[in-house]
């Protein structure tokens, strides 16, 4: 065929003419996708809560550990609380401009009996305990800390969330005024965690409102944070003004800047690193010794709480919903 | 007089006074933060202040030297651009000593994290570089400043000749990782490595302005020649 020839053909000649005419709808399907993967990805139908109860003998054997406390100078000066400075030391200065009282707390969405109360009242009948739970930050350190509070799930069924509610989503007070950390956009203001309603009423799961019996610093969440001690401790949000029953998954703050690195449930887990750094150790910040020559500790999977949380996840690919 | 081919051997001269003097200085600047971490590394270490270096004392040792090398890699690129603001030659004297102190600090951050951190896992060393693309960046800007290092010396110099100056161009690449190094360990607060970023896009965005410069003004002076030829 001669380049004139070639010149000639018309483009039916080449292509069918049903093909010709589809190719928008197959351009329009090919930049879909990568899209849909990705959709397909994060929209999955995250798992269901777990039907399987911990007896409280099994729970409460995580109630407290044995290991060197870490002092409270350490906890109350090594913080990551960006509302008040993303360096570990802003905190602890930076905070005394938070006002922790009068406190109030929005308590809403999917249950029975929601509403604007007070700290005392939320607080109001359930006994404070104490607990002695590991902190594990998702840097790779980690802290032993004597918390004063109540079980979550005491605090929760106040309200009695109905059915639909398959989250609880909490929110951190957001003010210019007392936080200067807001001011830089280091996380996309508020900040807001979350937790599956089964992690939620699980026995472990924890209100502080002190450390050390002394009421809760600043800097370390005041007036009420959250503890969840078998996830990376930015799962423990601070400061809490609001807790809302949710159907759906909630976003979350860590996960909301970056997907890859931090997911919904963030449970610690030395076989999934973080993408830029190994969580197979962590170095631990307790006793009073030198810890410039201490040798970083093994991670445990759940942070050491396998016994009483694992069951919350059976069947759950921990690989895929980090 | 008569003008000899080789010119006789010229003896050294003597570095002057004001520059031995600025140079003890610039020593004792590039010195004391390690002195000063020296210090809180022995109170640690002795008991006498264990949180001399905060709640995590090889965190901060890491970050105080990563740091130190930064900084003074900056410095290093500064020089050629103030020598050329202010025409002060004699600043050229300084880059040396402030690039050979930054590869001491990157050096003893590289160890720290070899002894302290990572506490000679061998095994792990390499998966940790090979894994990680901020320790990969690191490693590599440290890499590149071993051979910088070696070739310093004026007999290399020497030896080396016009390749001397094209090999010791590898800092714009090593200044660029480092800092890339310090942005992809960042959480989320970019502001930090920003400046650096910053003040190092100024230090070479001077040079290149100054190379586009001078290669309009020779094919300037090329065309004027060409039409006073013509």
């Amino acid at each position: 065929m001669s380049l004139r020839d070639a010149l000639r053909i018309r483009a039916a000649d080449i292509t069918e003419e049903a093909v010709y005419r589809d190719r928008r709808r197959l351009l329009a399907l090919m930049a879909a996708a990568p899209a849909l993967g990705l959709a397909g990805c994060a929209e999955a139908e995250p798992p269901p809560a777990s039907t399987t109860r911990v007896t409280p003998a099994q729970a409460s054997s995580g109630f407290r550990t044995a290991e060197p406390l870490t002092r409270f100078e350490d906890i109350t000066t090594y913080n990551n609380f960006y509302e008040f400075g993303t360096g570990k030391g802003d905190p602890s200065s930076a905070a005394k401009t938070l006002r922790t009282s009068p406190w109030t707390v929005e308590v809403g969405g999917e249950c029975a009996r929601p509403g604007r109360v007070s700290l005392e009242d939320l607080l109001r009948g359930i006994t404070s305990e104490e607990r002695i739970y590991r902190l594990r930050c998702v840097e790779g350190w980690s802290m032993v800390v004597p918390w004063d509070g109540v079980p979550l799930a005491s605090v929760l069924r106040k309200f009695e969330p109905n059915a639909n509610a398959k989250y609880v989503a909490f929110t951190t007070l957001a003010d210019r005024e007392q936080m200067p950390g807001l001011r830089f956009r280091s996380i996309r203001w508020p900040y807001r965690e979350g937790l599956r309603i089964d992690e939620a009423m699980h026995p472990l799961a924890f209100l502080a409102t002190g450390l050390y019996g002394k009421p809760l610093p600043q800097q370390n969440g005041a007036p009420l944070r959250l503890v969840v001690p078998w996830k990376y401790g930015f799962k423990s949000i601070k400061s809490i003004t609001s807790i809302q029953f949710v159907e759906r998954m909630p976003s979350t703050a860590w996960n909301d800047l970056q997907p890859s690195e931090y997911g919904f449930f963030s449970n610690v887990n030395p076989a999934v690193d973080h993408p830029r750094w190994s969580q197979k150790t962590e170095r631990r910040i307790a006793g009073t010794g030198n810890r410039l020559l201490a040798n970083r500790i093994e991670t445990r999977p759940f942070n050491g709480y396998a016994d009483q949380v694992a069951s919350l996840y059976s069947g759950m690919d921990l690989r895929k919903w980090y | 007089m008569v003008l000899t081919r080789a010119a006789p051997a010229q003896p050294r001269r003597a570095t002057p006074g004001g520059i031995v003097a600025a140079k003890v200085v610039v020593h004792l600047a590039c010195l004391s933060p390690l002195a000063w971490l020296a210090w809180r590394v022995w109170l640690v270490l002795g008991g006498a202040n264990v949180d001399a270096l905060g709640a995590e004392p090889v965190v901060a040792i890491e970050h105080e030297l990563g740091i130190g090398a930064l900084r003074l890699l900056l410095i290093t690129l500064a020089i050629t651009p103030l020598r050329q603001l202010t025409g002060w030659s004699a600043l050229l004297r300084f880059r040396r000593m402030l690039g050979l102190y930054a590869f001491v600090y990157a050096s003893l951050h590289f160890g720290v994290w070899l002894a302290l951190d990572l506490v000679g896992d061998l095994s792990q060393v390499a998966t940790e570089i090979a894994r990680r693309p901020f320790i990969t960046v690191g490693f590599l800007a440290w890499l590149l400043l071993v051979p910088l290092a070696i070739t310093s010396t004026t007999g290399w110099m020497k030896r080396l000749g016009r390749n001397w100056g094209r090999l010791h161009r590898t800092i714009y690449v090593i200044a660029a990782l480092a800092v890339l190094h310090f942005w992809w360990i960042v959480k989320s607060d970019w502001r930090e490595p920003a400046l650096y970023a910053g003040i190092l896009a100024l230090l070479l965005g001077w040079r290149a302005w100054k190379a586009l410069r001078r290669r309009t003004m020779t094919q300037q002076g090329q065309q004027r020649v060409d039409t006073r030829a013509g």
